[in-house]
């Protein structure tokens, strides 16, 4: 194999790669499990003293997804 | 300091202690930056002395900001926002206590042995190579306490800011143990384990990723968990910030040439240095829109809330570093751009700007939780230290554009017979003003954080106060 034919293959295995992470990570199926991982900085929220706007934690409240991440 | 502050299920106190020693670090750090500033300004406060001297006291000042100001607030930071994140506590006191003292260790000896005139001479890897054993003690212990708590996690989910500071934690362990690969020829003094080119690459692909990983993926890290809890909403996409990480951390690896454009470095090495920097600019920017839209809807909250406004200038100066970065490690750019004032520019607008504004950002979001209260001690001085941080970072790298710009054509220009236009000197002479400019700058940036020290001491001095009571009836 020559090197401009390793270089080609190269590319396209790292193009191949970054294809796999974006379809994987926009997937529908995984939208759930990232939207509750998105919350997990506000679930230990109830050992900060004062009550404070919860809006992140529950479940079905208006949280940005619904007006401004449209790619779902 | 008060045992009433212990949290049931976290360990904050060794996050309180590398919080306290950010501040303290930072002033030191940034008082050393200011003082060689004024050197450069008037060489005579080089005192005629060796250890005061100027090539003494820069890489005392670059391992002060950068591993003792900058590692301290992101051992402090990674610590607890793992334990949050992962809802359980540190999986040692023992060792998470040994890398506190071990890491301030590797710092006194630092502040001893630089000024002394002990270096390797590497760039950002001066320590010599007893210290050298002694930071990767440190960071392997580190490494097993981060990693052992996510592995005892009691949430499902790894939060994405872990992710950051799991990359972070796990180069810099690389990058430090293959650059300072060294040959001691006795009580510190070493030879590097690589030779000529080689060494240089070694060096430069250590020095660049301790930028791309240190500076930028451990400080992203801090960022995908302290603005959305600052901003009190969740990330703007997590689904971006997969795919801002994995490419983050795959192209950065990649960049370090770009340090030595120009060199004996063989050509196709530096193209891909260039490519690869150039590539940098679309992760990077997709991080800092992420940071930054996960505001929208809340943009009045900077009206209020000097802690947020740190937060979203951060990502502002780190949005205009990235380009900027790109743009200068373009060869035909780099080729005016490089040895002058510019990249000192460059490196502040990143260190001052990015760095140091998300690492004071959170702080102001931590250090009063740390010590049992909700807010800082003075709002109010929040905001004075956000204009005095803005003011300063934009004096230092305005002043180092122009002179940087300024000294590249200066070089440059050529007689119609060839010969040099300008001496060194004039050069020197011409950037007289800028350094007095880029000393003022970082006056205001010290300053700044001189507010921050009283405001962290007051807040402090409260929580004591008000748990005090509290203790006797208990």
């Amino acid at each position: 194999m020559d090197i401009g034919t390793f270089r080609g293959i190269t590319t396209l295995l790292i193009m191949i790669a970054f294809l796999g992470v974006v379809f994987w990570a926009y997937s529908k199926r995984r939208k759930k499990d990232f939207d509750e991982a998105s919350r997990l900085p506000f679930a230990d929220e109830n050992d900060e003293a004062i009550s404070r706007d919860r809006s992140g934690t529950q479940e079905k409240t208006p949280s940005r997804h619904d007006e401004g991440d449209k790619n779902s | 300091m008060s045992t009433t502050f212990e949290h049931p299920t976290y360990n904050y106190k060794v996050v309180r202690q590398f919080a306290i020693m950010t501040v303290v670090w930072g002033i030191i750090g940034m008082g050393l930056g200011v003082f060689i500033a004024a050197q450069l300004v008037w060489p005579e406060l080089n005192f005629g002395l060796p250890w005061t001297s100027f090539g003494r006291l820069r890489p005392l000042h670059t391992n002060a900001v950068i591993f003792a100001f900058g590692g301290s607030a992101l051992i402090a930071t990674s610590y607890y926002v793992v334990q949050r994140t992962c809802q359980t506590r540190l999986i040692s006191d023992g060792l998470a206590a040994f890398t506190f003292w071990g890491w301030q260790a590797v710092i006194v000896l630092a502040v001893i042995t630089l000024p002394m005139g002990y270096t390797t001479s590497k760039e950002y890897a001066e320590l010599e190579w007893p210290i050298d054993i002694l930071i990767t003690l440190v960071w392997v212990a580190y490494a097993i306490v981060f990693l052992g708590t996510i592995k005892q996690r009691k949430t499902s989910h790894i939060y994405v800011a872990n992710w950051f500071y799991a990359a972070f934690i796990l180069t810099v362990a690389v990058l430090h143990i293959v650059n300072s690969a060294e040959v001691p020829v006795g009580f510190m003094k070493s030879y590097s384990a690589y030779a000529g080119a080689i060494d240089a690459m070694a060096q430069w692909w250590y020095g660049h990723n301790a930028v791309g990983f240190l500076l930028t993926a451990g400080f992203l890290g801090m960022m995908y968990y302290f603005v959305p809890k600052q901003a009190e909403r969740p990330i703007y996409s997590y689904r971006l910030s997969i795919v801002h990480f994995w490419a983050l951390i795959t192209t950065y690896m990649w960049a370090g040439a770009h340090h030595l454009h120009y060199t004996a470095l063989p050509d196709w090495a530096q193209s891909l240095g260039m490519i690869m920097s150039i590539i940098l600019l679309a992760p990077s920017w997709g991080g800092m829109i992420n940071g930054m839209m996960t505001l929208s809807g809340a943009w009045h909250k900077l009206r209020t809330d000097p802690t947020l406004r740190f937060l979203v200038v951060a990502l502002s100066f780190y949005g205009m570093s990235t380009f900027e970065g790109p743009m200068m490690a373009v060869k035909t750019v780099n080729a005016l751009s490089h040895y002058t004032d510019w990249t000192i520019g460059h490196v502040h607008s990143g260190a001052l700007g990015w760095v140091a504004m998300i690492t004071i950002g959170s702080m102001y979001h931590l250090i009063p939780r740390l010590f049992g209260g909700q807010a800082m001690y003075s709002e109010k001085l929040i905001a004075v230290h956000f204009w005095l941080a803005t003011i300063g970072t934009v004096l230092y790298i305005t002043a180092m554009w122009v002179n940087g710009i300024m000294q590249g054509l200066m070089w440059r220009a050529v007689n119609a017979d060839g010969t040099l236009m300008y001496t060194f000197v004039e050069a020197l002479e011409a950037s007289h003003p800028g350094y007095v400019v880029r000393w003022l700058g970082g006056c205001f940036f010290v300053a700044g954080m001189l507010l921050m020290a009283f405001n962290v001491y007051m807040t402090v001095k409260r929580s004591e106060r008000e748990q005090a009571p509290v203790a006797q009836t208990a």
